[in-house]
């Protein structure tokens, strides 16, 4: 047994999770208030991963930084968090408020469209080209060196970093959720909207808030991805579509359903390109098979989730 | 829609009274039997490559019909099941793809395409009951997620399928080259003759084309037909009703694949190869924009739609063209969306001499802000160069004057009133901007880019499409 491969494996599946289970909190948070398919959460990932670019090219670059490279890490997270947050309040705004009482399939097509016209956009603005935040040379090297070492394994900045500030977002999401008056309030709509309208919830803003909070995690999770990935205008679809899923999995509408779920997703990601495949004999580029075919059985056992409860179908 | 929660009312009843209104010339077009219009379609179609050589122009018309085929056959699971189908590309990517096997050197099988049409009739419906099969379980966005996995898994078998335990089957990336022209038993159609398009193949795609649209039509009038629209509208209660419906979602998800099977093989029959990114999400989103434009659930609308659109997309790509299409569609949509019908002239005036200013005022401050359009710019951008300030290397710019003019036509909706005709004239003389300095040099893009908030303005202001069907749903 390869402990070291194992060992990597692991780390590589909580990083991969990390990033999962925030963008998926941003899909649970909406479609357990909403009940809406936010196809755009993808894209919104991907425009924090940009507006990161932007922070850190305004900051003189990775290799000639004006100020501390720590800092420039802080703020290209910062100003992707506040961008992405000011983004899905719009697009809630303008996009998905108007066909609120509409068929459901009318704002998921709505959803699409946005998708659609956001990685074209920034295809137009940013360019087809595959960019990269140099990583490498971001502090000297830095967060590739190990900042862990347990005997002769060991883990690098990169990944700490990822976690970590991962795990203290959802903390603050949990806090923000369970313990204040909007958290109580969004926690009621999404039970029942009409009856929380009824209570003199102002459910506009109950929704706009769970926006705001999507996609400043989307914001959060685009910077701390594109650390280790290529940014191009349509990354955000598989994260998204995984994130998605690792949603669902855990049990849609539910918070602590969609950390799980990422985490889960995650693992089966890197287990599945480090062993499965080897074991099965398939090409590595196959793993995604293995993954949707998984994922299709689930959905059709177990629709609502390990955490969720099944939606009663009213007549 | 707006006023809120809808409290204690009931939502049917509500909906019931809901009439779409339909314009007068769309009146006109009702009072048109459907025949007659099928036939005044196929007869302007028949007749282009009569009137034209052109290659390019047949082309074009060859390709608006496989997207006709493509919506047509949508139509079936999502305006008539009700089945938001994500995986639809999946069906014509394997139509394709099973041409490509069966009509190659690939394996060296050379049979001939009328066969090849039936087996992927037969196979395409069989896959479309395979990826059907979850609509037993699942409803609503859980089905749609499920078939975008199966069209992921699709996609991920083609692009590694040069070595499924070691069978070559797709190719890989490199997809399959050198299929066989479409051939009626030993009689081929090359796919160019004498150094053009093949104005023939206009002929085959609408065989194919008026076949399939008269099949559905019957089927459409059928008991399938009105048990599907029974579906459509309350699965629960058609179920009650003692119809089969776990059978008729399939029959809809099989119908739907084997018209894009068909469409797909038709499709590759032409091209010179088949490629798992000719096959992408932009061509399932293209496909359902023509058919939510046209309408979800008319026949005659998925064709206007995939007319309209796809006609729309070429044109955006010729430089020439796209200037005014682009001009043209702003003052279209200003015609449609502003009440008095006057203002729209107001509005345009005060656009014109707003402009004129702009470019005055930005010329004398710096005469590189006003340096011009790039010399191989279409004519119209060439015409507006004294209108348009166009800076000499616009760079941070565009970004800016793009995300501005997203944000300015997004209030635009929302305050009402004299300020709304106030804020259109800088809304809209930055719209000519930033189509001159960011959208027009990449045409490929914003052709996609304007699909998308169509997308997104179809579903606001006109979800039912330009012909849909007028239907009660319950929430």
């Amino acid at each position: 047994m390869d402990y070291d491969k194992l060992f990597q494996t692991v780390v590589n599946s909580a990083t991969l999770g990390s990033t999962y289970a925030l963008i998926a909190l941003g899909y649970t948070m909406v479609y357990g208030i909403l009940k809406l398919l936010n196809f755009a959460h993808g894209d919104v990932f991907m425009i924090g991963a940009y507006v990161g670019l932007g922070v850190l090219t305004a900051a003189g670059g990775p290799l000639d930084p004006s100020f501390s490279p720590w800092l420039v890490l802080v703020l290209m997270a910062l100003a992707a968090m506040a961008a992405c947050a000011l983004l899905g309040v719009s697009i809630e705004r303008f996009a998905y408020r108007p066909l609120r009482d509409a068929p459901r399939i009318t704002p998921l097509i709505s959803a699409l469209g946005v998708s659609f016209f956001l990685s074209n956009s920034a295809q137009l603005l940013f360019g087809a080209e595959h960019r990269t935040y140099d990583t490498f040379n971001i502090a000297g090297g830095k967060l590739y060196e190990p900042a862990v070492t347990l005997g002769s394994f060991s883990i690098s900045w990169l990944r700490v970093i990822t976690v970590v500030s991962a795990i203290v977002l959802m903390v603050v999401l949990w806090y923000l959720v369970t313990r204040t008056r909007i958290g109580k309030a969004m926690r009621a709509t999404a039970i029942d909207r009409d009856a929380a309208a009824m209570m003199g919830i102002d459910i506009d803003r109950v929704i706009m808030f769970a926006f705001l909070l999507a996609g400043g995690l989307a914001g959060a999770a685009g910077v701390l991805f594109a650390l280790r990935t290529d940014l191009f205008p349509q990354m955000g679809f598989t994260p998204g579509l995984f994130a998605f899923t690792a949603a669902v999995i855990g049990g849609i509408g539910s918070i602590p359903g969609a950390m799980l779920g990422g985490y889960l997703l995650g693992t089966v990601e890197a287990l599945t390109v480090t062993y499965v495949t080897v074991w099965v004999g398939l090409p590595v580029g196959l793993s995604n098979f293995v993954i949707f075919s998984l994922l299709i059985v689930f959905m059709l056992f177990r629709p609502q989730g390990i955490l969720g409860r099944p939606e009663i179908r009213k007549v | 829609m707006s006023e809120g929660p809808a409290i204690g009312r009931d939502e049917w009843v509500a909906r019931a009274d809901e009439i779409i209104e339909r314009h007068r010339l769309l009146g006109l077009a009702d009072r048109v039997p459907g025949w007659a219009r099928l036939l005044a379609f196929v007869v302007a179609v028949a007749a282009i490559p009569l009137i034209t050589d052109d290659g390019y122009v047949n082309s074009v018309v060859f390709d608006t019909l496989v997207f006709c085929l493509l919506a047509l056959g949508l139509n079936v699971a999502v305006g008539w099941g009700g089945l938001l189908d994500l995986g639809y590309i999946a069906f014509f990517g394997f139509g394709a793809y099973t041409y490509a096997i069966l009509s190659s050197d690939k394996f060296g099988l050379h049979l001939t395409s009328p066969l090849v049409l039936v087996i992927v009739l037969v196979l395409g419906a069989l896959l479309g009951f395979l990826v059907g099969l979850p609509s037993w379980r699942l409803v609503g966005d859980y089905l749609a997620i499920v078939t975008l996995f199966a069209y992921q898994i699709f996609i991920s078998v083609v692009t590694n399928g040069h070595d499924l335990f070691g069978v070559d089957l797709t190719g890989g990336v490199n997809g399959i080259s050198n299929l066989d022209p479409f051939d009626v038993f030993g009689f081929e159609l090359p796919v160019s003759h004498r150094g053009i398009f093949n104005s023939n193949y206009v002929y085959v795609a609408l065989v194919l084309f008026v076949a399939v649209f008269g099949a559905l039509h019957l089927i459409n009038h059928s008991r399938i037909g009105r048990a599907w629209r029974a579906l459509r509208e309350d699965t629960l209660a058609a179920e009650l009703m003692g119809m089969p419906t776990d059978w008729l979602k399939l029959l809809a998800f099989a119908f739907g694949a084997s018209v894009a099977a068909m469409t797909g093989s038709l499709f590759a029959s032409l091209k010179i190869g088949v490629f798992p990114e000719t096959f992408s999400l932009t061509l399932l989103i293209t496909v359902y924009a023509m058919l939510i434009l046209g309408g979800v659930g008319s026949q005659t609308g998925a064709v206007l739609g995939a007319v309209v659109v796809y006609v729309f997309l070429e044109a955006l790509r010729n430089a020439d063209v796209s200037g005014w299409v682009f001009y043209l569609a702003v003052v279209l949509a200003l015609l449609y969306l502003l009440r008095p019908r006057w203002m729209v002239g107001v509005v345009l005036a005060a656009t014109v001499a707003f402009g004129f200013v702009a470019h005055a005022v930005a010329g004398a401050i710096d005469e590189s802000w006003t340096a011009g359009a790039p010399p191989d710019a279409g004519a119209v951008t060439r015409a507006l160069d004294v209108w348009v300030a166009i800076p000499a290397s616009p760079g941070d710019a565009k970004p800016v004057a793009y995300v501005v003019l997203i944000a300015l036509l997004l209030v635009s909706t929302v305050v009402t009133g004299v300020w709304r005709y106030a804020l259109l004239v800088p809304t809209l003389y930055l719209a000519a901007f930033v189509w001159e300095t960011v959208l027009a040099p990449q045409p490929d893009v914003t052709r996609f880019a304007l699909l998308g908030a169509l997308l997104v303005g179809i579903m606001i202001t006109r979800p039912w499409g330009i012909l849909g069907e007028r239907r009660v749903e319950i929430v």
